[in-house]
Order: C-alpha cells, then sequence, then structure tokens
C-alpha cells in the first residue's frame, strides 16, 4: 500500500497537536454542539412520526423543486466559476480588477436584498422582464427564478476555490507540454484539469449545499406556491413560525443528510483524484 | 460613546452579559413588536417618553424589537427581555401565556380583550378599479388575479383567509362544500404568496402584479402615499374581519426586572387619547368614539365579523384551520 | 504568468466572461446603487447618517472584525492537520467541515436556539449563573461562526494537499523550527488561498442575515446588524433607504478587495 510511506513520512512533520487540537475543540463548540442540539429535538419524534413529515406530498415536492433548482443552479455555476476563474488568472485585459472585485458580491449583499434586486430585474416590468417576458420565459414567481437566485447567491464558491490553485500553477509544465507540440486543449485537459479538480470539485459541491440552504434570495423571487415553487428552506420556516420544532429539525435533517452524502461522495472522489496524480 | 464600544467589545470577545439585576430605578423598557409598527412606535414613544419625563421628572427610553409576530413570541420564550409585547395576533400572546410567561388573563386585563386599536383586511386594486373589484366575491372570478401574503408565514395572510372565509360562510347560507369551492378558486387565482404583507404590496405595486393586493386597512394610507394615487386605490369591502393588535406585559420579566409599573403605564398610555390620535394618524381604528367621530371621514362604515362569534375563538380556529393538515391546506395547498 | 491575451480563442473566453459577468454581477449592483440614489445624494447620506443605521454599520464590522480571525485560525489548523496527517476519520472529518454551508441559515440560527435558548440545551443553566447568550452581541457573533466556518479551511484543504508537504520537509531538515517552518514556508505558500478564503469569510460574516435574525432579538440601535436594518427599512417602505444601507456592504465588500489588491502589489 503507498499509504504506509506517505504517512510515515509525513508524521515527521510537527503540529499534529496543535492543529488538531484547535481544530476539534473549535469544531465541536461551534458546529457539533449545535447539531446535536437539533439532533435530540428531531429524536423526540417517533421514528414513525418522522417518517410521516419528511415524506408527506408537500414535503416531498419542497425536496424535487429545491434539490432540482440547486443541482441547475450548480451546473451552470461550474461552468461560469471555471470560465471566470480561468480568465482572471490567465489573461490580463481591460476591466479584470473590476471583474475580480464583483465577483464576491453576493456574499457581501444579504440575501434578502440579492432577492429583492433580482426580483426587481425579472419582473414583468423589470430590465430584465419585459424582454423575456414577451419570448415567454417566466423567470420571477417561476421555478426558474428559484434557480437564479440560487446561481447568484452561490457564484463565487467555484471561482474562489479553482483561482488560487490556477494561481499557483507553475507556467512550467504548461510550457513544457506546449514546447512538446501539445495542442492547447491537449495542454488544459492532460496538465492542467487534473491539478485543479479537487479544487472544482470542493466549489462546485460548496455551491450545490449552499444553493440547497439558500432561504432569503429565493423566496422573494420563488412565487411559494404549495407543490410548485414552494423550497424546503420556507416549508421549514413555515414549521418554525407554528411552533412546530421537531417538524421543522425533521426537514432539517433530511436537507443536511442529502448535503452531506454528498460532500462525502466528492471529497471520497477528491482524494482519489489526489493520489492519482501523485503516483504519476 | 467610547465606553460603549468597549462594553460592546467586552461581550462581543466572550465576555457574556449578565442579565439586568432587578433594580428600582428602571430606565429603559424593551417593547418586543411585529415587523410593521415601527413608525406607529417610533412616534408612540417619542411623546410617551416626553410625558413621562414631564411628569416624573426622569428619563425613560423605550426600545424597540420588530420582526414577524411568531417569530418575536419564540423569541421572548427563548429570552429575549421584553417588558412588554405589541403583537398583531391573538395567537401570539397565548403562545407567551401557554409557556407561563405572560398572565392567563392577559385580555381581561386592559380594555377591548387588550387591543388598543385595531384594523381589518382591505383591498387595494389599480387606480380607476378598471377590473370593479368591490367585494369578496369578486376574489373568486377567473379575470381577477389576487395578491396577499403566505397565510402560513404572515397574520395579515391569515386574516385575509380568515375575512374570505366569514364573508362566504354568510353568502353560501354555510354550504361547507361551496364556501370551499370558493376559497379554492380565490387561492388559484393568487400567482405569488410572499413572506410577509409589505413584501406582498411591493409585488403588487412596483412588480405590477395582479389586479387586486388585499392588507390590513391601516396600510393603505401608507402604500396611497407611497405610490401615489395615480398609481393605486383602496376599496374598503362591506363587510370584514376584525384584527385586533393584543398588547401584554410580559410578567416573567418584569417581575424580574422590577419594571412592572413603567410596563404597565405604557400599555395604558396607548389608551389614552393622545396616543390614539397618534394610531388613528397611522390609519388604525380605535374603539375610543371622540377620536373615532373627529376620523369619521377616514373610515368608511363596515360590517365586521369577529373571530369568537364566527369561529368559535382563537384555539378553535388554529386547530380546525391553521394546524397543519387543517381546513386552509385544504384550500391552499390542494391547487 | 498570465499567458498572451491575442489568440482567438483568449478573446472569445474573455468576452464571454465579461458578458455573463455584466449580466449577472454589474446590472444587479446598478440597479442597488440606482435605487440607493434614486431621491439624489442628500437623501443617500441622510439614510446613511441615521444613527441606527449607522450603529448597525458599527456591529456588523466588529462582528466581521471578530470572525474573521478567529476563523482563520481554525482554517489553518484545520487545513493543516487534514493536508498534512492521515488518521482514523479524516475524510469524515473533511466532511462535516462543509455543514455550515448546507444549513438553511434559519435553521442555522434556530440550532442555537435549541442550545442557548431558554428552552434550549444550556440556556437554563447559563441563565441560573446570570449569563445571556442569545438575543445579545455574542449570539451573533456565534452565529456568524458558525455560517463562516468552512470558508478559509475550504480554500485551504486543496491547495496544501497539491502542494504536498516537500517545502516544509526540506526547511525542517535544513533546521529551521517548526514555527520559523510555518512562518517563511508554509504561510507564503498558501497565501492567496488564505487571503481568498478571509474575503469570503468577511463578506459572508457581513451579509448574513437568516441566521443573525433568528438570534439577534432585532432590537434597534442595539443588537441589529446591517442586514436586518435593510429588511426593517424596506418594512417602513422606505426602499431607498433599504438600497442605501445595502449599498455600503457592496461598498465594504468593494473595499476588501481593494485592500487585497494592494496585499498583492506588497507581495510583489
Amino acid at each position: 500500500m503507498p499509504m504506509t510511506s506517505l504517512q510515515r513520512r509525513r508524521r515527521v512533520m510537527p503540529g499534529f497537536g496543535l492543529s488538531m487540537g484547535i481544530a476539534l475543540t473549535y469544531f465541536a463548540l461551534i458546529v457539533l454542539l449545535p447539531l446535536v442540539a437539533m439532533a435530540i429535538k428531531t429524536a423526540s419524534l417517533g421514528w414513525e412520526d418522522y417518517w410521516k413529515i419528511v415524506t408527506a406530498p408537500r414535503s416531498l415536492a419542497s425536496f424535487r423543486i429545491t434539490l432540482t433548482a440547486a443541482l441547475a443552479a450548480t451546473v451552470v455555476n461550474a461552468v461560469v466559476g471555471l470560465l471566470f476563474a480561468w480568465v482572471l488568472t490567465r489573461y490580463r485585459f481591460p476591466g479584470r480588477r473590476l471583474l475580480d472585485a464583483l465577483v464576491d458580491l453576493p456574499f457581501a449583499l444579504p440575501t434578502a436584498v440579492a432577492g429583492l434586486t433580482l426580483v426587481t430585474l425579472f419582473a414583468p416590468n423589470g430590465w430584465f422582464g419585459r424582454y423575456l417576458e414577451p419570448l415567454g420565459i417566466k423567470v420571477a414567481y417561476a421555478p426558474l427564478g428559484i434557480m437564479a437566485a440560487m446561481f447568484f447567491t452561490s457564484i463565487p464558491f467555484v471561482v474562489r476555490t479553482v483561482q488560487p490553485v490556477l494561481e499557483d500553477l507553475s507556467a512550467d509544465v504548461e510550457e513544457a507540454a506546449r514546447s512538446l507540440g501539445a495542442r492547447p486543449w491537449q495542454v488544459f485537459a492532460l496538465v492542467i484539469w487534473p491539478v485543479i479538480l479537487p479544487a472544482f470539485l470542493a466549489g462546485t459541491t460548496m455551491a450545490f449545499a449552499r444553493s440547497i440552504g439558500e432561504f432569503g434570495a429565493v423566496v422573494f423571487i420563488a412565487g411559494n406556491l404549495p407543490m410548485v415553487t414552494e423550497i424546503t428552506s420556507l416549508l421549514i420556516f413555515i414549521r418554525l413560525d407554528e411552533f412546530n420544532y421537531p417538524a421543522a429539525a425533521a426537514l432539517a435533517s433530511v436537507l443536511l443528510l442529502v448535503a452531506f452524502l454528498l460532500l462525502f461522495l466528492t471529497n471520497s472522489l477528491q482524494a482519489r483524484v489526489l493520489r492519482h496524480a501523485r503516483r504519476d | 460613546m467610547a465606553q460603549g464600544s468597549l462594553r460592546t467589545l467586552a461581550l462581543a470577545i466572550g465576555v457574556a452579559t449578565f442579565a439586568p439585576a432587578a433594580h428600582a430605578e428602571v430606565d429603559t423598557i424593551l417593547n418586543v413588536s411585529y415587523d410593521i409598527g415601527r413608525e406607529l412606535y417610533a412616534a408612540i414613544d417619542e411623546q410617551f417618553s416626553a410625558d413621562w419625563q414631564a411628569e416624573h421628572g426622569a428619563p425613560l427610553q423605550v426600545d424597540q424589537s420588530h420582526a414577524g409576530s411568531s417569530k418575536q413570541a419564540r423569541a421572548v420564550v427563548e429570552g429575549l427581555q421584553a417588558d412588554v409585547v405589541t403583537f398583531n395576533q391573538v395567537t401570539d400572546v397565548q403562545f407567551l401565556a401557554d409557556n407561563g410567561f405572560v398572565a392567563a388573563d392577559w385580555a381581561e386585563r386592559l380594555p377591548n380583550n387588550a387591543s388598543p386599536y385595531y384594523s381589518l383586511p382591505a383591498f387595494v386594486v389599480r387606480a380607476g378599479n378598471p377590473k370593479g373589484i368591490d367585494d369578496w366575491d369578486d376574489l373568486a372570478r377567473d379575470d381577477v388575479q389576487v395578491v396577499f401574503p403566505n397565510p402560513k408565514t404572515s397574520g395579515n395572510g391569515r386574516y385575509t383567509y380568515l375575512a374570505a372565509r366569514a364573508w362566504a360562510g354568510e353568502a353560501f347560507g354555510g354550504d361547507e362544500a361551496k364556501v370551499t369551492e370558493y376559497l379554492q378558486k380565490v387561492f388559484a387565482n393568487v400567482p405569488v404568496f410572499d413572506t410577509g404583507g409589505r413584501a406582498a404590496t411591493t409585488t403588487f405595486a412596483e412588480r405590477g402584479i395582479g389586479d387586486v393586493l388585499i392588507t390590513f386597512e391601516a396600510e393603505l394610507a401608507a402604500i396611497a402615499r407611497q405610490y401615489g394615487a395615480d398609481k393605486v386605490q383602496p376599496v374598503v369591502p362591506p363587510t370584514s374581519l376584525l384584527a385586533e393588535f393584543p398588547v401584554a406585559v410580559v410578567d416573567k420579566v418584569v417581575d424580574a426586572r422590577g419594571s412592572r409599573d413603567v410596563a404597565e403605564a405604557y400599555l395604558d398610555y396607548l389608551y389614552q387619547p393622545k396616543a390614539q390620535e397618534i394610531i388613528v394618524g397611522f390609519g388604525n381604528r380605535v374603539n375610543d368614539e371622540a377620536v373615532m367621530a373627529a376620523h369619521a371621514d377616514q373610515f368608511p362604515p363596515v360590517r365586521l365579523f369577529s373571530v369568537d362569534e364566527t369561529f368559535g375563538g382563537w384555539a378553535k380556529v388554529g386547530e380546525e384551520h391553521f394546524a397543519e393538515g387543517g381546513k386552509l391546506d385544504e384550500v391552499f395547498v390542494a391547487q | 504568468m498570465p499567458a498572451a491575451t491575442d489568440g482567438l480563442g483568449a478573446r472569445l473566453l474573455i468576452a464571454a466572461a465579461l458578458l455573463i459577468a455584466l449580466v449577472t454581477l454589474v446590472v444587479p449592483l446598478a440597479l442597488i446603487f440606482a435605487s440607493a440614489f434614486a431621491e439624489g445624494w442628500a437623501a443617500y447620506v441622510a439614510n446613511i447618517m441615521q444613527p441606527d443605521t449607522l450603529h448597525a454599520v458599527f456591529l456588523t464590522v466588529l462582528t466581521a472584525v471578530i470572525v474573521v480571525p478567529v476563523n482563520m485560525v481554525f482554517g489553518i489548523a484545520t487545513a493543516w492537520a487534514v493536508a498534512r496527517y492521515d488518521f482514523p476519520g479524516r475524510k469524515l472529518m473533511i466532511s462535516l467541515i462543509e455543514i455550515p454551508f448546507s444549513v438553511s441559515p434559519i435553521v442555522a440560527g434556530t440550532i442555537y436556539l435549541f442550545l442557548y435558548g431558554q428552552q434550549g440545551l444550556l440556556g437554563p443553566t447559563l441563565q441560573s449563573w446570570g449569563v445571556q447568550v442569545m438575543f445579545s452581541v455574542p449570539a451573533i457573533v456565534l452565529v456568524s461562526l458558525f455560517v463562516t466556518a468552512p470558508f478559509v479551511a475550504r480554500e485551504l484543504i486543496p491547495l496544501m494537499q497539491a502542494q504536498g508537504s516537500e517545502d516544509e520537509e526540506a526547511a525542517l531538515s535544513l533546521g529551521a523550527s517548526p514555527w520559523q517552518t510555518f512562518r517563511l514556508v508554509t504561510l507564503p505558500n498558501i497565501r492567496w488561498a488564505l487571503l481568498y478564503g478571509a474575503v469570503l469569510t468577511n463578506a459572508r460574516a457581513m451579509g448574513e442575515f437568516g441566521a443573525v435574525s433568528v438570534v439577534s432579538g432585532s432590537i434597534r440601535g442595539q443588537t441589529n446588524t446591517l442586514p436586518l436594518q435593510i429588511e426593517l427599512l424596506f418594512n417602513d417602505f422606505n426602499v431607498v433607504g433599504a438600497f442605501a444601507a445595502a449599498s455600503t456592504l457592496a461598498l465594504i465588500a468593494v473595499a476588501t478587495l481593494v485592500l487585497k489588491f494592494l496585499l498583492e502589489r506588497h507581495a510583489q
């Protein structure tokens, strides 16, 4: 197993105790403890009630709407994010600094402002909506709007995870490949892609995870019709307003589980990619 | 200022706040209120503080917290140190009573079910009322789009649902099938369910969605002021539903802080003519006949259903209509 | 190293990026400023200078000032542990770190209520000691820490894994102390990712709405952060004021980017 030699070599590095200590303590206090509190709330439901809540038609519809929109938003984000990161690190052109600065805008804006801005743009009388609606493209108060809001609020993820890796990638290898006669797309596919893949995967999963939890931006533009444009976060919000904590926790636990499984999957994938890269 | 910032900094670094100890001279109280009452209470608080200063020779500051009424009730139960609550739903005060924060007889402690003012669901239509919408039956027409906030997240939306149901119950002589059919039509006419009343107003007025907006009558003046008579116009239907704005002293908090006297004085003040004038100025109706007579032109006569008489009280409404799988879900979800 | 920009492919890519950015980023930003200035400069300034809004700005900046360094330390420690060592549960830990991203902000706030609220796990005990965490500045800081916890770690982990530990090993074998190695070898190697992580943490900490709104108590002039203040203004039909306040957040974001630009220059 190649792992053991790696492991032995790595054990030489100092600071394991210190870094693990900080990481675990902080993580336990800030992240795990509240999650345990939620788990206890959820556990106050019996298994039967839990199942009834999460498989109710309205819940299932909200899962379907949320996950479909998040998936679509993430695919768009993956392409656009990669494009932004590539252009920002590889080329010098007027407006590059501005573009670099603008990428973080979706995080800096409170989600409610983002939602309000998007719905103003896409409403039938908005800057975009007045041209889209005559074409029969309905964004505001439609499933497409949910996707637009999710896309907007998670734009920075892919860009900001891929960007440092691209920045770090030394040009020597690329030039060597090019001087050996590789075409640009070959350089990208064979030299660059394997290196940025782990960061790219991390970025897209984060974007997806963020999208399924998004609330503030989506409720402004979604229309919130039950079974059609009602996302799971809104359903959770409704249950909280009814003081029905266990039901809210049950719905939240489903989103968490989906996100966690997905994160675990991509992280395993990432580890495999990395091992391949190292073996070469 | 510098001292204040330092204190906040010290708190933030992790030296947690210590709950204020009970002491005699209370100079601030916290009023925890619903989301759209900020301007109203800013005006009342200013007058109250001035009068208090004049009468007692000591300053008194009223701090305000505004958010959705149910969320605020939840926050108080989780430890938000409210001396008084001023909500827009009876059920939210009842939630505090059920959790032992407010005395069980809170509704009898102050006049008019502890509601210093009230309002009712009314309509806003496009200028000139092109679709001729003036009563509840128009909402079910095929050519009418209706906008009101989500009854699951907004008290405003819940009142709208109840008002429409109360009207239909009378119009169809209590034929439950017809009432349900009517309500289903109304809900099918709604293209957007915003989470709050003001968001629904924005959707109607700024996005140009819908032919009629349903919201509290108290909102009509502000909406007309904001968007102008050339864009929208108010319509008050002949019948509607009494929407009370209940207030209560949070016993658990005032007893711990020693602020009961001030808190009670504040709520009493809301019933005084001075405060009632301010309240009416913001478009709410009051029970003070002299004040109402002076503003008769502002408020067209309306026949009001009440939750107690029409629906048998809030507890019953909660169970029958708003609980998950209740009658609201029948017309709201099953579209 | 930037490549030549004269190829047709390069130009097409740049054009596509700029066009997409125009539609998805520039136009929304333009709309915010257009709305903020809808009533002119004087109204804009008056809206920003409102005491409640100013206090909200102060509280928001204060939160970010605490949250960013704390999460940087956590992020570096976590990335170091995860990228440099193998231990049982390592993969699980990488996945767990990202959980806060997938928790709906409303839920994030609510689970803190479950923990520190009066009906929660620790709330009653803390209350008996006279400590109130909820509906105060510490609660706002805590949820902000929660929602931004993964950013720095998530930026660093892929990079540190890609880099490997050869540089550090070389330094150590040449007799550098662990601290020197970290400061002189590791830190320069990860500085961009660290910076991006910090910038993202900062932006998100300042813009967070849902989670903070659950735990802040929304007492105006005391526990209202800028995003909460924006909602309040919106609910007052003060759309211009709301967008004016929102524009300050956009400006702060741009300012952090200018800072990043200056740091980059300094580093070169």
